[in-house]
């Protein structure tokens, strides 16, 4: 019994963990339904589109990270530039590919600092200052608009669909990414810093911390996985469109919340943003593969996730 | 007087944990006394407090209010309904609201048109009656206020009395926060409270304050009452004694001998309040302990803000050579990481050193955080736990640590001796000293003028201006007290 409860606590510190089972539970319902056809393909796809929810996610879980008030919502935004120039810059030419991923990443790095300069300088909060700015970006990208009609070049929509053995080599890729990103969260200087500006910011500056340069790499390193998604994302669909980074504004701060991640700030951890997009992805897949309504699947999607945030975010209040 | 008993606590109990936080406590309070409690930091006082105030639960025990068992139900309603208020080491006012809308949370009597004018009313009147010349607003934002001045807030509303009653006051370091002269004020209230049949527990460890102003003195040792007798029968020493304390009580005077020349070593910090043109400068050379005193939030505060923030730039109004690491006082703003273990919220500030390659080594973390456990003496079974499971003393010692541990040349120590025991000040008084031997810089404000003694040089701030300097040999009571009110021509 007390060892019962001790790994109860366990789990209660590992607050990822219920995404995980949410989207075993998920899949097993959807399994049991279909009779077990079409397991394998599920878990396919969900790799497949989840990948890019996870590639935002993460940039999202370091913003809200930082505190009250961090969000970055000029990713969709961000996304569709990123995509659009890419494309144009590569005009669907293999030699092109590097000097197209340079463009969209230089994309993400102009954002990141238009974005961080109007939080910094003219004092704008982050949530009013992101959405503005995300109007600017995606004028741009209209402006801009010939990359849009252009398809990829053939080696990255290669790259992006690859499969072995069933798994999207992309997915490996950014599971890779995740890993790397978990570790700078949690045991380098700018991690600990981000945590430590989440909790307490004037608290952080007086340890020693230099809080708004770490701000600065949060913003900019948000913008740099949406223009990541951006230009993997026109490659995956076969071209840029201008809405393709539309669903990501609200996936990309859900998957961060149902990951274990404190709105609060401080408090964050990478596994539960893969554990979230394949918990939601799953989560309509079952919907569908139940026959329901779009309106019985919007409101089973929203009460769903609400249960998993009330189980999960189970935080006792400090004192 | 009649002895009509408020309070009666039979063998009560609490655990945390495997952390037996109490051991079978009794405690008697009869109305018109003032009950003093001592003990090292984490005897179990605020947890005994907490109990009696409602806001945690006894495991086992008993206990009577007012002659009444109310063991089963007892909560901070029924407390606040029998007249027993409590003012926390940890400040519980709302940040966001103003002083009146503060008032007004505990009197839900004060309702209807004008609400706020009474509630400012009523709380200003008990502000002007214990802190007279407190200069604290009605219609300030808590938030803006200095933490003395919060401190003070917090006091005076726990005496307003609307149409509950108002029997027990529990003051939890009340004078932690606050300077000289305000902390006699709260002291002599107390006992003019006392004589008119109310009664008050007062916590500190300020132990002349225990002596001078409670009627019989409650000891406490890890968890448990090791000694209850009245006042009188107690002196400095045999309090120290029943504490436990293995520090003399002489080791202060000790430092008096350390009384270095001013002026041989490199000067590192010089800088003028950004509040006062011309007069006297700040100065700190290399391996003194310069002290800021006059009365709390005086400016104080702010002269060592603004040294931290030139550490790392150029200003033209303050130099600093060498890097800063401040100890906050006001822990809950200004220190505490309240998600992070105790050995994180010690390593934060030394983390550069830490790294390897691109990584924090752990080991290095862990070293860090028991090397400072053993050595400041942390009353904690595992670092590894979070920071808010420490008694508020030990807290404290997690933020020392923290600045003692760093690279640090110059240590800013903001009024950081709150809430923490005798027998720890005075290790870490040494601390200070033999650190300051080998080559450390200490800017210490502080409110206690025991520690000013310790200091080599002495400012005197007040209104924001720096209006006197004394060498250690110069030093006394009185030529602080009378330059902290005098009055500018």
């Amino acid at each position: 019994m007390s060892s019962m409860t001790a790994s109860l606590k366990n789990l209660r510190e590992k607050p990822w963990i219920w995404s995980y089972l949410g989207m075993l539970v998920v899949w097993l319902a959807t399994i049991s339904f279909t009779g077990g056809k079409g397991g394998g393909d599920v878990i396919t796809a969900a790799l497949s589109f989840a990948t890019f929810t996870v590639i935002v996610g993460i940039g999202q879980m370091f913003v809200i990270t930082t505190g009250p008030g961090n969000v970055d919502l000029s990713i969709p935004a961000n996304i569709a530039l990123s995509g659009a120039v890419a494309m144009k810059v590569m005009g669907g030419e293999n030699e092109m590919l590097l000097v197209g991923f340079a463009a969209s990443m230089g994309c993400g790095l102009a954002v990141g600092i238009f974005n961080y300069s109007l939080i910094r300088v003219l004092r704008i909060p982050p949530i009013i200052a992101t959405l503005s700015a995300s109007f600017l970006i995606l004028s741009t990208a209209i402006a801009y608009g010939r990359g849009l009609k252009i398809k990829p070049p053939l080696l990255l929509s290669d790259f992006t669909t690859l499969q072995i053995a069933g798994i999207p080599v992309l997915a490996l890729f950014i599971i890779v990414v995740a890993t790397v990103m978990s570790v700078v969260l949690n045991r380098t200087l700018y991690g600990r810093s981000v945590l430590a500006i989440g909790q307490n910011m004037r608290a952080a500056w007086l340890a020693g911390i230099n809080v708004e340069r770490i701000r600065f790499a949060t913003y900019v390193l948000s913008a740099l996985m949406a223009a990541l998604c951006g230009f993997l994302l026109a490659g995956f669909s076969g071209g840029a469109s201008l809405n393709m980074g539309e669903e990501y504004l609200l996936a990309s701060i859900a998957v961060v919340v149902i990951g274990g991640t404190s709105v609060a700030g401080g408090k964050a951890n990478v596994p539960g943003i893969w554990g979230a997009a394949l918990f939601m992805f799953m989560l309509v897949t079952m919907l569908n593969t139940f026959g329901a309504s779009a309106g019985i699947r919007l409101i089973m999607t929203g009460l769903i996730i609400v249960a998993v945030i009330t189980i999960a975010g189970g935080d006792k209040p400090e004192r | 007087m009649t002895t009509t008993q408020i309070v009666n606590f039979e063998a009560v109990a609490k655990s945390f944990g495997a952390v037996r936080a109490l051991v079978d406590v009794d405690m008697q309070v009869v109305a018109g006394e003032c009950l003093g409690l001592v003990g090292h930091n984490g005897a179990g006082k605020s947890t005994l407090m907490n109990v009696l105030a409602g806001t945690l639960s006894a495991d086992t025990g008993v206990i009577g209010i007012h002659g009444q068992n109310l063991t089963r139900h007892y909560n901070v309603a029924v407390a606040h309904d029998h007249g027993i208020r409590c003012v926390f080491q940890e400040l519980s006012l709302c940040p966001n609201l103003t002083v009146a809308e503060n008032a007004r949370i505990f009197h839900a009597s004060l309702k209807g048109f004008g609400w706020k004018k009474r509630a400012g009313k009523m709380i200003i009147d008990k502000l002007d009656e214990i802190f007279p010349q407190h200069g604290i607003q009605a219609d300030d934002v808590v938030g803006d206020l200095t933490i003395g001045r919060r401190q003070m807030v917090e006091i005076s509303r726990a005496f307003t009395v609307s149409d509950e009653p108002l029997h027990l006051v529990i003051l939890d370091e009340p004078t932690s926060s606050l300077d000289v002269v305000a902390a006699r004020q709260l002291l002599s209230f107390v006992r003019k409270v006392v004589s008119e049949g109310q009664s008050c527990i007062l916590i500190s460890h300020m132990l002349a304050e225990i002596l001078d102003y409670s009627d019989r003195i409650l000891v406490m040792k890890d968890g448990e009452v090791v000694e209850e007798k009245l006042a009188q029968e107690y002196d400095r020493d045999s309090l120290v004694a029943a504490m436990g304390n293995v520090v003399e009580s002489e080791a202060i005077e000790a430092h008096e001998e350390n009384i270095k020349i001013r002026g041989k070593t490199p000067l590192v910090v010089k800088a003028v309040p950004r509040t006062q043109t011309g007069g006297i400068e700040f100065c700190a050379h290399k391996g003194e302990i310069v002290g800021l005193a006059g009365l709390a939030s005086n400016g104080q505060k702010r002269m060592l803000l603004q040294v931290f923030s030139a550490a790392d730039r150029h200003l033209n109004d303050t130099r600093v050579e060498g890097p800063v690491a401040l100890v906050a006082g006001d822990r809950q703003t200004d220190g505490i990481f309240h998600l992070w273990s105790i050995g994180q919220n010690v390593g934060v500030r030394s983390l550069k050193n830490m790294v390897k390659g691109w990584l924090i080594g752990r080991d290095q973390e862990d070293a860090m955080a028991s090397k400072w456990q053993a050595k400041i003496k942390i009353k904690t079974p595992d670092m590894n736990n979070n920071i808010l499971s420490l008694s508020g003393g030990n807290q404290q010692k997690a933020l020392f640590a923290r600045a003692l541990g760093s690279d640090a040349e110059i240590v800013l120590m903001d009024d950081p001796m709150r809430g923490v025991d005798v027998g720890t000040k005075l290790e870490v008084y040494d601390q200070i000293r033999k650190e300051a031997e080998e080559g450390r810089t200490f800017l210490w404000y502080t409110t206690e003028m025991d520690e000013l003694f310790n200091c080599d040089h002495v400012y005197v701030f007040r209104n924001g201006q720096i209006v006197s300097e004394l060498s250690r040999s110069e030093l006394t009571e009185e030529k602080i007290l009378q330059s902290s009110f005098k009055e500018s021509a």
